[in-house]
């Protein structure tokens, strides 16, 4: 293992796919010339050239359609956002045709296709830049997304995504870029199934259940917590679709108390699925009513006093574990 | 069909006859409620299909909107296969889940079938972009109606096609409305094809009634194109006799702009210059009219009589590898 950033990560799991599978193409707006607009595509140009690694001019829609046919024919495209708060613009795309084509044709074609990018507000980019679109496709039949929150699931869930012969998501964490982890090295085949949640930590009194930008929050959290003699299980989800139901339940069957931090909006939000989930199948096991910590439900506002107000933050979740524990 | 090789004419007419023949048939069954959902008619258009598909060669790829029937026959869909798909039954060709407007044919590259109107243009050029990838020969000939031409899905598709040199061929089937509304009161331009304009792709206007016309043209354009790979526009100009689906009664034109067509008709004029040439005998004629006619009568009886999509098969064709999440 070596410590490498969550952004080396996904330009690892690139640069093997690439070279893996010549039918794997990387496609988007500054992916080549510019290196990536997060410089999650730097050096693929120089290595795979201009065949595989495409500029294009900001068209979602016809891009974003444009590898939707191509994986039509038999192609691997990656489609890169610049961030997912674009991929609305290609929503007719995204959510109509690449997930409807293989009930749609009979199961005559699958989109084997990956659309990634940034996801999730970052910091002080305002209303329409901050947008977490985890819950609107994860309630789209036909998709898969995976929300990575460390660089070695980062690599490992993008590998996976990139063989997987669906349209899948890879919803990045804007603000882990730069963040450090341990992850096998080069040579050692690194894949990490979609649909499995991952024990970030382990506890006895409360079940946080996190992804994406939330896990960092939740960990913090849950060491702040333990001085005070709350010892927390922090359950990443890492995929939102498929969701990993079994290690869920497993994990509040042995705390009895649940928090879910989403990063997205209350109303419909992925919590809100997780949640129903846990009182439906195992009702008995809890000993309080679960508590969601998400975002406000409010357009995000550029002032930055306001946008910590809107965002999950550590106070909302030290508080919502206090309520569930009776602390 | 291998390069420069022509497909015969006679046999064309009779695919023109079984098209339409289809469509009429169509037509009285879903009146007759076997068929539900829409159902978008072709009727008239029949020359555009037909001459590009005895253009190009069987493995290029076809892509088309939701006015979609014509063009799985045309590629050599079965009328059976067609017909089962409107009934929403498990053999037809979409297996019942697709219906009228999303009909696929992998084995016969038709790529469907399209509902949303120009968002299969992008698909298209994808699929343009993997013929160049790949460094293949093959053409794709995207069809679609002059109401696409306004959609932002289009000029995006035309300007990456164009920007790519993509392998491409889009055929605008202009029958002059967009549901109801008129290419006059749709778009600014006088001409459909001056929109290539903007992105330096090279256009022309053929007689969408004149199936010679249309194979022509677009032989030679796919001539051009596998030479060097590039895009390409025609807009074919064309007349459906029927509203936009069965439920409209096409009140915003008038009976005598349909008779003006109606006397146009791409059948009776590629059987007229065939009858003229000493190709075609009336007897012929009403030999493949009974044939295509009978065809399509097998093909309603193979509808009626094939299963239902199985219920315990419902999820399985939403995820490639049967993911239940």
């Amino acid at each position: 293992m070596r410590e490498i950033t969550y952004r080396q990560a996904l330009n690892e799991a690139l640069a093997e796919e690439l070279e893996r599978d010549p039918n794997v193409f990387l496609m988007g707006e500054e992916v080549a010339e510019y290196q990536g607009a997060y410089k999650v595509s730097q050096g693929l140009l120089q290595r795979f050239g201009p065949r595989r690694i495409i500029d294009t001019p900001i068209s979602e829609n016809g891009f974003a359609g444009l590898g939707v046919g191509a994986a039509m024919v038999g192609l691997r495209p990656i489609i890169e956002f610049m961030t997912f708060s674009f991929s609305l613009v290609a929503f007719d795309q995204v959510v109509n045709n690449a997930p409807n084509m293989f009930t749609m044709s009979g199961g005559q074609f699958n989109i084997p296709i990956t659309f990634r990018g940034p996801n999730g507000p970052a910091h002080q980019l305002g209303a329409t830049h901050s947008h977490a679109t985890e819950n609107f496709y994860a309630s789209v039949p036909g998709l898969k997304v995976c929300t990575p929150a460390t660089p070695r699931d980062a690599k490992g869930l993008l590998k996976t995504a990139v063989r997987d012969d669906n349209p899948v998501l890879v919803l990045e964490a804007e603000l882990l870029y730069s963040s450090k982890g341990m992850v096998e090295p080069p040579d050692e085949e690194l894949l990490i199934p979609l649909g499995k949640a991952d024990v970030k930590r382990e506890g006895s009194d409360v079940s946080v259940i996190c992804y994406a930008q939330t896990v960092p929050l939740a960990l913090k959290v849950a060491a702040q917590l333990e001085e005070e003699d709350i010892s927390a299980e922090i359950v990443d989800l890492r995929s939102i679709k498929p969701l990993d139901e079994k290690a869920i339940f497993d994990s509040v069957t042995k705390t009895h108390r649940v928090v879910i931090v989403e990063q997205d909006h209350p109303f419909c939000g992925v919590g809100a699925e997780v949640c129903y989930r846990i009182q439906k199948n195992i009702f008995d096991a809890l000993d309080a009513p679960i508590i969601r910590v998400s975002q406000e439900d409010v357009p995000m506002p550029y002032n930055e006093r306001l946008e910590h107000a809107v965002l999950p933050n550590a106070e909302k979740l030290i508080a919502a574990v206090k309520q569930v524990c009776y602390a | 069909m291998q390069p420069g090789e022509q497909r015969d004419e006679v046999e064309m007419l009779s695919l023109m006859l079984l098209i339409r023949r289809f469509e009429e048939r169509a037509s009285q069954q879903y009146q007759a409620q076997k068929i539900g959902g829409f159902c978008h008619l072709y009727i008239g258009q029949e020359a555009v299909v037909t001459g590009a598909v005895a253009a190009v060669r069987d493995d290029d790829y076809i892509i088309t909107a939701y006015r979609d029937h014509a063009h799985a026959l045309a590629r050599g869909t079965s009328a059976d296969a067609c017909m089962a798909e409107l009934f929403g039954k498990e053999t037809g060709c979409s297996r019942g889940l697709g219906g009228s407007m999303h009909f696929f044919d992998r084995k016969n590259h038709m790529y469907g079938g399209h509902a949303i109107v120009a968002a299969h243009v992008p698909l298209a050029v994808g699929m343009a972009f993997a013929i160049k990838y790949r460094g293949e020969d093959r053409v794709t000939l995207c069809f679609f109606g002059d109401g696409a031409i306004n959609q932002g899905a289009f000029h995006e598709a035309l300007n990456l096609a164009a920007l790519y040199r993509l392998p491409i061929v889009f055929i605008c089937e202009n029958n002059l409305f967009a549901m109801g509304t008129s290419v006059k009161r749709s778009t600014s331009l006088k001409q459909i094809v001056d929109r290539t304009e903007g992105y330096d792709i090279p256009g022309e206007i053929v007689d969408g009634m004149n199936f010679r016309e249309v194979r022509d043209k677009i032989a030679e354009v796919v001539d051009s194109i596998r030479k060097e790979p590039h895009p390409a526009f025609l807009e074919a100009r064309t007349y459906r006799y029927r509203g936009h689906s069965m439920s409209d009664p096409a009140s915003y034109r008038t009976k005598e702009e349909l008779e003006k067509y109606r006397l146009d008709d791409p059948i009776t004029r590629l059987r007229a210059q065939l009858t003229r040439e000493g190709k075609l005998t009336n007897e012929q004629f009403d030999r493949l009219d009974k044939q295509a006619k009978e065809t399509v009568l097998v093909a309603v009886k193979f509808a009626e009589q094939s299963p239902q999509p199985p219920l315990e098969k419902l999820y399985d064709y939403t995820y490639a590898d049967g993911a239940k999440p």
